[in-house]
């Protein structure tokens, strides 16, 4: 059973389910109908349109035995509720899935998505988290609030029944050439405002490498956390400049208030989470996903390239454009050297 | 563990000797910086030139037909030199601007660091403070190391000076990796610059893996009791804290080499702290000196001393992973980096009678 169908992330790992010849049979879970183009790919996936409270029933009749929970938002959508059905979804929604998975006798497998937004944000945190950090500081964010919450679910989860072998995966932020996070439309704008004086370490994850991952952990047996991430470190000035956009540093009150004034009116998607990460910077360690998944993510550099290659029109400064513009300059001095040593010729005979 | 076992522990440690100082010669009046090409020749130290003789050797080889190189080509033709200089600097231009460069999970940015940040500081390392260097051969050529010194001057130029230090005088040219109070973090701008120069949060973790990876890591357990003192308590270590950088390195087996360094002391003299104002700014003090702030920004221009560091040999650590939470030899271990430190500074001192001669 996997929930969140509905939603980029959940479609894809439901169809690629569904064409495992391991799972015999693949139920997508979701209040809302998938779009038509995410349609296409659940042809082989048994829909139902109801939310986590009519889960316990499913899994109970269903005799479902493995759960893969994906429905988590990121951000607050206007369209449907903003932060209270943000909350409703990711926190009661966890909570009631987890309550009926823990009821369900046949169920031996649980895998729920997280973020690495759990390591919170705070000036004293090492540079790299390991799955061992504790948060410092409770975060400001509301994505991050929720994904403290879900993750103690499952701790409690864990506890009641250790049979069921329980996965929690911290994915740092998807991106791919085709995504659409907040993240993806954060860095598609020609003009990208920056936190003041600050130069955040970011780490990508490539979204078919969390797919892959994911598939992973249903067919096979993982429990345990772990960070999922793209190797290196890119620093959101040197993203910025890869994806040849154009940066506008902000300080950091005027940034949260802009976001929050924009939030208002309805257009764009920068909420505490995203200034948080912004102001802090976020680099985890994958060593322990890397030995125990056998399976290497390709680096946060490589994943965004890819992301630069489906985003080509809007840029400013291309690598290609700054390259000519080299050569045109040593050309140039290159030319007025000549030329000046020759005048020197013809007035010294 | 008691003291004894402690000792039986360490059978390098039990007959352990403050450094035997050499006859102090005043230095003053030497020109630093022109010293190194001519070390090999002199051979002063003939047992600890044999180990870094031949990178030390090998060094200058490949090195000295580069700045030989543009003597000839000026002669022959001056565009070729400045074209090449030229190129290079718009290529470093366009990878600055096209993101083309790498960053290490701390933000250390080596090529920013090779290109703007040394050279900017060497020119205070060589010019201003004409810092002499001794002992360099006691920092491991490869692998980790955990470097403990003591910390003075009112802004902590003495930490920058010693990544200078290492990275010009070292044979193996290495970056030193330095650990910052969490303040230096919670500043913007700052704690940017401070991560692409390669430092981070003084904390176990980081520390712990930086050690791991092979990296030099710079820590001056003093901290702010360090640098905020007064002058009149100028070369007199402060307490070490919980020595918490002992234990990194037990827990990793990192050989811990103590610096001391000499003429921090004198570039900001604090006479005076002003506590309630350091209050007010949230600043952990308020120097009050012969030049700040009475001369605004001037006063921040800091005093030409004469400096000088001296790198202690390194002490093992390797055979007492399992002790590192042992706070009796932790504390231990402490006691002897801190005293190693203050013997050589009193040694240092009195090869430099004047602090301002040359």
């Amino acid at each position: 059973m996997v929930t969140g169908v509905s939603r980029f992330l959940g479609a894809r790992v439901a169809a690629r389910l569904a064409a495992d010849p391991r799972v015999d049979r693949v139920i997508g879970l979701d209040p809302f109908a998938p779009s038509p183009a995410l349609a296409g790919l659940l042809t082989d996936v048994e829909l139902i349109r109801a939310d986590a409270r009519a889960a316990g029933t499913a899994i109970a009749e269903l005799g479902a035995e493995a759960v893969v929970h994906l429905a988590v938002t990121s951000a607050p959508d206007p369209q449907s509720g903003g932060r209270a059905a943000m909350k409703e979804q990711n926190v009661i929604g966890t909570m009631q899935l987890l309550a009926a998975a823990q009821g369900a006798d046949r169920l031996r497998k649980l895998v729920v998505r997280s973020s690495t937004a759990a390591y919170g944000a705070s000036f004293r945190d090492p540079a790299v988290f390991t799955e061992d950090t504790e948060p410092r500081a409770v975060p400001r964010g509301s994505f991050a609030r929720d994904i403290l919450d879900i993750e103690g679910y499952v701790r409690g989860f864990r506890r009641r029944r250790p049979d069921v072998a329980a996965t929690v995966l911290r994915f740092a932020p998807f991106i791919s050439s085709t995504a659409e996070t907040s993240l993806t439309r954060y860095f598609a704008q020609p003009l990208i405002p920056t936190v003041l004086g600050r130069d955040a370490r970011l780490q990508f994850v490539h979204v078919d490498d969390a797919l892959e991952i994911l598939h992973r952990s249903v067919v096979e047996d993982h429990p345990g956390t772990f960070n999922v991430a793209g190797a290196g470190v890119l620093a959101l000035s040197q993203a910025v400049r890869r994806a040849g956009r154009v940066s506008l540093p902000l300080p950091e009150g005027t940034l949260s208030s802009a976001a929050a004034l924009a939030r208002n009116i309805g257009v764009g998607q920068i909420g505490l989470d995203q200034i948080d990460l912004f102001v802090h910077g976020r680099v985890v360690d994958t060593g322990r996903l890397v030995k125990e998944f056998g399976f290497t993510p390709r680096t946060t550099a490589a994943a965004f390239d890819d992301f630069i290659h489906g985003h080509r029109g809007g840029r400013a400064l291309s690598a290609d454009r700054l390259a000519a513009a080299e050569h045109a300059i040593l050309d140039g001095i290159r030319r007025v050297r000549a030329a000046a040593t020759q005048d020197q010729e013809h007035v010294a005979p | 563990m008691t003291q004894d076992e402690y000792h039986a522990a360490l059978p390098g440690h039990a007959d352990f000797a403050l450094p035997a100082t050499p006859p102090p010669k005043p230095l003053n009046g030497n020109r630093p910086g022109r010293r190194r090409p001519a070390l090999p020749a002199t051979e002063v130290h003939p047992p600890a030139q044999l180990e870094a003789a031949p990178p030390e050797a090998a060094a200058p080889a490949p090195a000295r037909p580069e700045p030989g190189d543009p003597e000839p080509a000026r002669g022959a033709d001056p565009i070729d030199v400045w074209d090449r200089r030229v190129a290079g600097g718009l290529a470093f231009l366009r990878r600055r601007l096209a993101g083309a460069y790498e960053v290490d999970d701390f933000g250390f940015d080596p090529e920013l660091n090779d290109a703007v940040f040394q050279p900017m500081l060497k020119v205070l390392y060589r010019d201003w403070f004409r810092t002499e260097v001794f002992g360099i051969e006691n920092v491991p050529d490869t692998g980790g190391g955990l470097v403990v010194g003591n910390h003075s001057g009112t802004l902590a130029l003495d930490a920058l000076m010693l990544t200078v230090a290492l990275r010009d005088q070292h044979p193996k040219d290495r970056h030193l990796r330095l650990l910052g109070a969490d303040l230096v973090f919670r500043l913007p701008v700052l704690s940017e610059l401070a991560r692409k120069a390669g430092a981070t949060v003084a904390c176990n973790p980081d520390a712990e893996r930086l050690m791991s990876h092979g990296e030099l890591v710079g820590v001056f357990p003093e901290g702010f009791k360090g640098i905020g003192k007064r002058f009149s308590e100028r070369y007199k270590l402060q307490r070490f804290g919980r020595g918490g950088f002992v234990s990194a390195a037990l827990r990793t087996g990192t050989p811990i080499v103590p610096v001391a360094i000499v003429g921090a002391e004198e570039i900001y003299p604090i006479l005076a702290d002003l506590k309630p104002l350091a209050r007010l700014l949230g600043m952990p003090y308020f120097p009050v000196t012969p030049t700040f702030p009475w001369l605004g920004p001037l006063g921040l221009v800091p005093l030409p001393s004469k400096w000088l560091i001296e790198f202690c040999p390194p002490i093992p650590t390797a055979h007492l992973t399992e002790y590192a939470d042992d706070p009796m030899v932790v504390f231990n271990l402490a006691d002897q980096v801190r005293e190693t430190i203050q013997a050589t500074l009193h040694s240092l001192l009195e090869k430099r009678p004047d602090p301002f001669g040359l």
